[in-house]
C-alpha cells in the first residue's frame, strides 16, 4: 500500500521537515485571523462583557486537549497492532502538546471563572474531567520518562493510552453523575446564552490554528525522536555526511 | 485452568502469611489515615457524617495502592515471575489470579475494618451497610485496575509513586460511585443506583483488566 | 531401528533468522540453528553479547526483532501453552521464594505447571541434589548455591523435554558442577534437549554439545 511508505522513518523524516514550516505558517496566520475576529469583530456580550473573549482560547484548547488524547490512543492502537515505530513516536510527540492544551484550558477556565462565578475554581463536571485528563497526560509522560528502553517505553505507553481511552468516558460519566448529585455549579463555558455567529467563527478559526500548531510541533518532535533513535541507521549517517 | 488460578492465589496467601508484618502495615495505614481526618477537620458529628464516606473510601484507595507496587515486584526480583509467565496457562489467568489474591489479602480486610471506621464518623447502621456493600463491589476493581499499573511500572525507578500517578485517575469512578452509595443512604435516596453502577464497573473491569495486565507484563518483561 | 533414527534426525527446536535488539543496538542477527532430540546447544560469547537475550527469545519471554523460534514445526507463539509444558527454564535469578521451604517451593513449582507432586518424589529430588536435610528450612537461610540446587531439583521434577539454562554452573561448588553435568547427561540420554550458556567448561558424557557463538555483530 502506498500509505505504508510513509510509515518508514527514513521517508517520513524529510517529508515532515518540509511540512513543519507550512503548518507553522498556517497556524500563525489562522491564529492572527482568529484573534482578530475574537477581539475586534465579535460583539461584546451583553451579559458577560468583554471578559467572555477568553473563550476564543479556552474552547479551542479544551477541544484540542480531548482530540489529541483520542489521536494518541488511535496511534497507540495502530502501533500495538502493526508494530510500526512511527506510530509510537507520533503518540509520544503529541503528549506534551496535549498536556499543554489541557493546562491552557484549565488556566483560561480559571480566568474566566473568577469574574463569572467569583471563584478561580469550581467543581464543575467539565473542569473536573479536564483536570483528570491533565493527570492522564502527566501519567503517560511520567511513564515515558521512567523507562529507558525505547521499545518498552513505546509499548507500555501505548497500553496505558488504550486503558485510558476506555476509562475516559467512564470517568467523564462518573464526574457528571457526581456533579448532579452534589448540585455544584451547572454553568458551563460553552453554554453561552447568545452565541453569535461571529463568535462561533472565531472559535472555529482558532481551533484550526491550534490544530495546525499541534501538527507542526508534533512533526518537529517526531523528527528529533527519529534522529535520536535511528542515529546508527544508514540513511541518517548518509544525511550527516552530506550536511 | 481453575486449578492454576487457585494455585496462584494459595501461593500469594502463603507468602503473605510468611510476611505478616508487611500485611499488617497496609491495614494500619488504612486505619491511621482515616483517623487523621477528624483531627484535621474537627469532630462535630454533622461534619463527620458529611466527610465520613469520602474519607474511608480515599483511605481505602491509598491502602490498596500501598501494597500494589509489590504485586509483581517481589516475583520479578527473585525470578519467580519468569517461571509464572512460562507456565502453560494463559497470561490473563495469571493476571487474574494475582489481582484476586491481592484483593483477598488487602481488600477483604478493609471491608471488615471499614464499619469500625464508619462508627468513628458517626455513620448510621444503614450507611454502614452501604459502606460495606460499596467496598465489596469496589475494592476488586481497585485490585484489578491496579494490577495493570503494577505490571506497567515493574522494575522502574520510583515505581511506587509512578504507580500512584498512573492509577489514581482511573480510581475516580470507583470513588464517586462508592461514596455516592453511602451518600444516597444518608440523603434518603437509597444506594441501589450507585451500587448497580459499581457492579457494572466491576463486570467491565473483570472482563478487560486481566487481559490488559497480561499485555503489560509481556511488555515489561521483554 | 530405522524409525527411531529418523525421529532423531527431525529437528525439534528450530531458530530461524533470529535477530535481537537492545535499546537501539543490534546484538545479533541471522542466527539459525536446529536442535534434535538428545542434543545440547552450548551458547558462548562475551558479556553483553546477547546470550541471555537469546535464551529469553528461545523461551518466549522476549520477542525477537526478526525471525522466529519453532517447536515441532510450529511457531512458539502459536503453541505457547504446549511449549510451556515442554519447557523448563532456569534463569539468572532462580525463582526460589525465600519465604518458602525447599519442599514448598517444589510443590508450588509443580502445581504451576499443572502437575501433582507427592512428598516422596519431592524428597527424592531434594536428595538427588544433596539437600535432603534442608527440606523444611525456609529457603532464606540457604546459601546461594543451595538455592540454586533447589532450582535444579525443580528442573528434574518438571518433566520437560527442553531445558533452557542460563549459567547453571554459577555459584555452584565442584560437587554442584558435577551434579549439573550428571543431570544434563541423564536428560539428554532420555531424548531431551538443552540450550545452555556457561562461562565454565561443561564436560558432558556421551553427547558432545554443539557450540553457538553469539554477538560481535
Amino acid at each position: 500500500m502506498n500509505l505504508n511508505r510513509y510509515a518508514s522513518p527514513s521517508i517520513f523524516y524529510p517529508l515532515a521537515g518540509r511540512l513543519v514550516p507550512v503548518f507553522a505558517a498556517l497556524a500563525a496566520a489562522l491564529a492572527a485571523a482568529g484573534l482578530y475576529i475574537g477581539f475586534f469583530v465579535a460583539p461584546t456580550d451583553f451579559q458577560q462583557g468583554e471578559g467572555y473573549r477568553i473563550i476564543f482560547i479556552h474552547v479551542p484548547a479544551a477541544w484540542m486537549s480531548m482530540f489529541i488524547y483520542l489521536v494518541m490512543a488511535f496511534w497507540s492502537a495502530i502501533g500495538l497492532a502493526w508494530n510500526t515505530r512511527l506510530s509510537f513516536m507520533m503518540t509520544r510527540a503529541l503528549a506534551p502538546t496535549g498536556a499543554l492544551f489541557t493546562f491552557l484550558a484549565l488556566w483560561t477556565g480559571a480566568f474566566w471563572g473568577k469574574p463569572m462565578w467569583g471563584a478561580w475554581w469550581v467543581w464543575d463536571a467539565r473542569l473536573t474531567s479536564e483536570l483528570i485528563l491533565l493527570f492522564l497526560y502527566m501519567g503517560y509522560m511520567a511513564l515515558q520518562a521512567a523507562i529507558d528502553d525505547p521499545r518498552r517505553a513505546d509499548r507500555a505507553g501505548a497500553l496505558l493510552n488504550l486503558v485510558g481511552v476506555v476509562n475516559v468516558p467512564i470517568i467523564y460519566f462518573s464526574v457528571v453523575w457526581w456533579n448532579t448529585l452534589h448540585q455544584g455549579a451547572s454553568v458551563s463555558l460553552t453554554r453561552a446564552p447568545s452565541m453569535a455567529q461571529t463568535m462561533l467563527w472565531g472559535m472555529l478559526v482558532m481551533a484550526l490554528a491550534a490544530w495546525f500548531y499541534t501538527l507542526a510541533v508534533a512533526f518537529a518532535r517526531v523528527r528529533t525522536l527519529i534522529l535520536a533513535r535511528e542515529q546508527r541507521a544508514q540513511w541518517v549517517r548518509q544525511m550527516e555526511h552530506e550536511a | 485452568m481453575l486449578s492454576f488460578v487457585y494455585t496462584i492465589v494459595r501461593r500469594e496467601i502463603v507468602l503473605a502469611t510468611r510476611r505478616r508484618g508487611d500485611w499488617l502495615t497496609a491495614q494500619f495505614f488504612f486505619v491511621i489515615v482515616a483517623s487523621l481526618f477528624p483531627l484535621g477537620i474537627g469532630a462535630e458529628p454533622e461534619t463527620l457524617r458529611a466527610i465520613g464516606p469520602g474519607v474511608v473510601w480515599v483511605a481505602a484507595l491509598l491502602a490498596a495502592l500501598l501494597s500494589l507496587d509489590r504485586l509483581f515486584a517481589d516475583d520479578h526480583r527473585d525470578g519467580a515471575l519468569e517461571q509464572l509467565m512460562l507456565a502453560p496457562y494463559p497470561h490473563a489467568l495469571l493476571a487474574f489470579g494475582k489481582a484476586l489474591a491481592h484483593w483477598i489479602v488487602s481488600g477483604l480486610p478493609l471491608i471488615v475494618i471499614a464499619p469500625v471506621l464508619g462508627l468513628q464518623f458517626d455513620l448510621p447502621p444503614a450507611a454502614l451497610l452501604a459502606l460495606v456493600a460499596s467496598l465489596a463491589l469496589g475494592t476488586p476493581v481497585l485490585s484489578l485496575l491496579g494490577s495493570i499499573g503494577a505490571a506497567l511500572t515493574l522494575g522502574l525507578r520510583g515505581g511506587g509513586v509512578l504507580l500512584a500517578l498512573l492509577i489514581l485517575p482511573f480510581y475516580v469512578p470507583v470513588l464517586i460511585f462508592g461514596t455516592g452509595a453511602i451518600g444516597g443512604v444518608l440523603a434518603g435516596t437509597g444506594a441501589e443506583a450507585n451500587l448497580s453502577l459499581l457492579g457494572a464497573l466491576l463486570a467491565l473491569t473483570l472482563l478487560l483488566a486481566p487481559w490488559a495486565c497480561a499485555q503489560a507484563l509481556n511488555v515489561s518483561l521483554e | 531401528m530405522p524409525s527411531a533414527s529418523r525421529a532423531e534426525s527431525v529437528p525439534v527446536l528450530v531458530a530461524a533468522g533470529l535477530a535481537c535488539e537492545r535499546g537501539e543496538r543490534r546484538l545479533f542477527e541471522d542466527l539459525d540453528f536446529e536442535l534434535s532430540a538428545g542434543e545440547a546447544l552450548l551458547v558462548v560469547g562475551g558479556n553483553g553479547h546477547g546470550k541471555t537475550s537469546l535464551l529469553r527469545i528461545l523461551s518466549g519471554l522476549s520477542l525477537p526483532a526478526a525471525g522466529e523460534v519453532r517447536w515441532r514445526g510450529a511457531p512458539i507463539r502459536a503453541v505457547r501453552e504446549d511449549y510451556g509444558r515442554a519447557l523448563a527454564w532456569l534463569g539468572h535469578a532462580d525463582g526460589i521464594k525465600a519465604d518458602l521451604t525447599p519442599l514448598e517451593n517444589l510443590r508450588f513449582a509443580a502445581a504451576l505447571r499443572g502437575r501433582a507432586l507427592d512428598d516422596a518424589a519431592a524428597h527424592r529430588a531434594l536428595d538427588r541434589v544433596a539437600l535432603a536435610r534442608c527440606a523444611e528450612l525456609p529457603a532464606r537461610v540457604l546459601s546461594f548455591g543451595q538455592r540454586r540446587r533447589v532450582a535444579l531439583a525443580a528442573l528434574t521434577l518438571a518433566d520437560a523435554r527442553l531445558w533452557i539454562l542460563d549459567e547453571p554452573l554459577a555459584g555452584l561448588d565442584a560437587q554442584g558442577v558435577d551434579m549439573v553435568q550428571a543431570l544434563l547427561d541423564a536428560h539428554l540420554a532420555g531424548g531431551g534437549l538443552a540450550v545452555v550458556t556457561t562461562h565454565q567448561r561443561l564436560a558432558l558424557g556421551a553427547c558432545v554439545p554443539r557450540t553457538l557463538r553469539v554477538g560481535a555483530c
